[in-house]
């Protein structure tokens, strides 16, 4: 590996670990949110354990996902210097805000722990408001410096020097609404299923009709919801963001898609692999004429392919498994939380078949995974850039080449965090049960909250 | 003023203001370690409920800090990216497992000994590296030319001045904290701690300005123009030693209350606090132009204007925004852990 690609690897771990409990980290609280939410119109206490429980998790989640995020912040000025002295001249906003974001979670996630029983609901419910608001916030701004290096504006380049610095309008980006809204969503879609894969799992494992069984039912439920209606609204912006590929970073799109020639009529593959020689894709299912309509909502849509574009511009062809897995996955979640909610409503079943909720126990991960194709696709089909036609990647990265050892350590650090969040998780719900929780929440005068931040 | 020093005015009072948190959070991590074996004294207790809540805040602000400069002197970024890399690389590894363990010893107890050890000895290990960070900028081992720097290692590792800097941050995190500790245990009527951490605070005060001064006579050969710079400024060091006095003045000083208890902390920290913003003005102004002498000064590291504007306004809405939240919430917790240790007093 050159130093480059160590460099690459290096920050892509970091990433491929901070995103897992970053996304998490947005979903979550928006479940707290929406259970709390539950809990005032039901009067149901079983939905404030829920809420507290959720907020537990979070609470150790964040053990990783702030430092993971403080690696990367600090990160991205230690690996790729050149890179950050064009974002620091340019697209510091986003960065800038994001801190104050952060804090307005800190706070009131402070706030809603510690003085949960101190204050009333509906200021219980406000202060999870912010919390998600700052988690969704954070990540919609981070999300934005994506964007921008994908669609960069408000400055220009000349002879080296940059100039026509306009840093609201490298705020507003082209692509900034889509790219952060899909962000926000796909992180909601996978709070919600990996909830339910919680739940469903506690399902299998407990006897229909307990308390147990009907608490954990209840969480999945109201995440088949709120999943449905997320994944949902992924599909359509991710629609959005297949058109803002088309015209605004083509080879991308094409090299997502394993298109060679430009044509009209273009088709869609789904499945198989790219073949740099064969100038195909291999083994895959090909849909005609429906990539020219979902670039640009007409089959005549003349859909750019690699060969336009110099060989050295194009991204790694293995972008369209990544694309792939991401599409098929997410088309997956809608089709199971589809079929769940007419199951429950309209078939009026009073509980799912086993293999409903083995289905739903694999979604939760499959989510993560999903997330985790998305960025490396979304990242990796940026290159030979880290600013698409601005700045290549060889121009952004550190000139200080003995990296083996600081990733190897990096390597040791997430490893000895991955394998101790899990073992927190398991260890604490083990000692404190939702029998436990339900019968605290009962005696209302015992402290249902306890500091865990 | 011009810009450029409005900036990195704004990014000394953010490194000043991190400087006195962390050392705080450091040096409790340390002590809590120190006094495992004492549990009758409550030592450990007291080091540990003022950790708790405030890594969140100073995690975040390391990235604050990080983002600061490279919004306002983004044409630093380069030579500081490169020659900070491993220093840095190393602080975020221990800061991770750190914090992570941190949180983890809330929900597993066995973790709590591990967490005890774990942020002990990185509370020591850390602030070492982190004012390593000073020497870096001011004694010009950063070398080649642009976009080809590196940090000369061995020249670091074998400067007297580098050591005399570590050993200074060192004792000054372990001064502040068990300053700190000792009104903080003070406050909740914990005797034994308060005069544990008051004794801490009169032998580890007089070692730091020893290593205060081992620092001022490795300046003068190593970086001469810095010990330069800050001799025109000598008076106000002499003022940061009188603060340093009043606050040794402050701990001996007889209690007026009934008690049996000797020393005014919170006149002791006070003082020790504006003792180190002279101290650290002193320095910062000598150090000026250079941000990493004598490849970047502020001018040339500087944004572009447009860009400054909008970014100096966001922290003026954000810190208006935020600043009345978190002392809301402090004294919220400050309250609630004094009552919490009185109730618990109370229980046993």
């Amino acid at each position: 590996m050159d130093h480059i690609q160590m460099a690459r690897a290096m920050f892509g771990t970091n990433m491929a670990v901070h995103i897992i409990f970053a996304t998490i980290g947005v979903g979550l609280p928006m479940m707290m949110l929406a259970a709390e939410l539950m809990y005032q119109r039901t009067k149901d206490l079983q939905y404030v354990v829920m809420a507290k429980r959720w907020t537990k998790t979070l609470g150790v989640l964040l053990g990783v996902g702030i430092p993971t995020g403080t690696i990367a912040g600090v990160q991205l000025s230690l690996l790729w210097p050149g890179f950050m002295e064009v974002i620091g001249r340019v697209m510091a906003l986003p960065f800038q805000i994001e801190i104050y974001a952060f804090m307005i979670e800190a706070l009131f996630m402070s706030i809603y722990v510690y003085a949960a029983e101190k204050i009333k609901p509906w200021a219980r419910v406000v202060s999870l408001f912010f919390v998600a608001f700052g988690a969704m916030a954070s990540a919609v701004l981070i999300s934005n410096v994506h964007a921008f290096e994908g669609t960069p504006a408000g400055f220009r380049f000349e002879n080296g020097e940059i100039v026509d610095v306009d840093p609201w309008a490298a705020f507003f980006n082209p692509s900034f609404l889509v790219t952060a809204g899909h962000t926000a969503l796909t992180a909601y879609t996978t709070g919600a299923f990996v909830v339910a894969a919680v739940a469903a799992y506690k399902m299998l494992r407990n006897k229909f009709g307990t308390t147990e069984f009907n608490f954990h039912q209840k969480a999945l439920k109201l995440s088949i919801v709120l999943g449905l209606v997320f994944s949902f609204l992924t599909a359509l912006n991710g629609h959005a963001t297949t058109q803002h590929l088309y015209r605004e970073q083509p080879e991308k799109l094409a090299a997502a898609e394993g298109l060679f020639e430009t044509k009209d009529h273009a088709g869609l593959t789904l499945f198989g692999y790219t073949d740099r020689e064969a100038q195909e894709v291999k083994y895959g299912i090909e849909f005609p004429w429906v990539l020219s309509f979902l670039s640009g909502n007409s089959f005549d849509t003349v859909v750019t392919g690699l060969n336009d574009f110099p060989e050295e511009y194009w991204p790694p062809l293995y972008v369209h498994i990544l694309f792939n897995a991401m599409v098929i996955i997410g088309s997956g979640l809608i089709a199971l939380a589809l079929f769940a909610l007419v199951w429950n409503k309209w078939l009026k079943k009073d509980t799912y078949p086993r293999w409903v909720l083995w289905l739903f126990v694999a979604a939760g991960p499959l989510s993560v995974i999903s997330i985790e194709c998305g960025w490396i696709f979304a990242c990796t089909g940026r290159q030979p850039w880290t600013i698409y036609r601005m700045l290549s990647t060889a121009d952004s990265v550190t000139s200080y080449e003995n990296l083996g050892f600081l990733f190897t350590m990096f390597i040791l650090v997430y490893i000895i965090l991955c394998v101790s969040v899990v073992f927190t998780l398991l260890y604490y719900f083990k000692r404190h049960s939702v029998m436990d929780d339900i019968y605290i929440a009962e005696q209302k005068d015992e402290r249902l909250f306890d500091s865990n931040s | 003023m011009s810009d450029a020093l409005l900036a990195i005015t704004l990014v000394w009072g953010f490194i000043f203001l991190y400087a006195i948190m962390a050392s705080m959070d450091f040096g409790a991590g340390f002590w809590a370690m120190t006094y495992i074996k004492k549990e009758e004294t409550n030592a450990t207790k007291i080091a540990n409920s003022y950790l708790s809540p405030t890594w969140e805040v100073t995690n975040t602000f390391v990235v604050g800090l990080v983002i600061a400069i490279y919004s306002l002197f983004p044409g630093a970024v380069f030579t500081i990216g490169v020659a900070l890399i491993v220093p840095a690389s190393l602080i975020l590894v221990l800061l991770c497992i750190r914090s992570a363990f941190l949180v983890f010893s809330h929900s597993v107890e066995k973790y709590e000994k591990a967490l005890t050890y774990i942020s002990g000895l990185t509370g020591l290990i850390i602030p070492g590296l982190l004012i390593s960070v000073l020497p870096i900028t001011h004694l010009g081992f950063v070398e080649g030319m642009r976009g080809n720097e590196e940090l000369n290692l061995f020249k670091l590792f074998t400067s007297p001045n580098e050591y005399a800097f570590m050993g200074f941050g060192i004792l000054s995190t372990l001064f502040l904290s068990s300053l700190l500790l000792s009104d903080y245990s003070k406050q909740a009527d914990e005797m034994k701690a308060y005069k544990i951490y008051r004794r801490d605070a009169m032998i580890t005060g007089p070692l730091m300005l020893v290593m205060a001064m081992m620092v001022m006579i490795t300046l003068k050969s190593e970086a001469n123009w810095l010990y330069e710079g800050m001799m025109k400024n000598s008076a106000l060091l002499l003022v940061s030693l009188v603060f340093f006095i009043i606050s040794g003045v402050a701990l001996y000083l007889p209690y007026f209350s009934k008690r049996e208890v000797k020393g005014m902390p919170r006149i002791a920290v006070i003082a020790i606090i504006i003792q180190y913003l002279v101290g650290s003005y002193v320095y910062g102004i000598a150090h000026l132009p250079y941000i990493i002498y004598p490849n970047v000064t502020i001018l040339s590291g500087f944004t572009d204007p447009t860009s400054f504007r909008a970014v100096f306004a966001t922290y003026i809405v954000g810190f208006a925004i935020l600043v009345p939240g978190f002392y809301y919430f402090w004294s919220i917790f400050m309250k609630d852990q004094r009552r919490k240790f009185k109730r618990r007093q109370m229980t046993n």
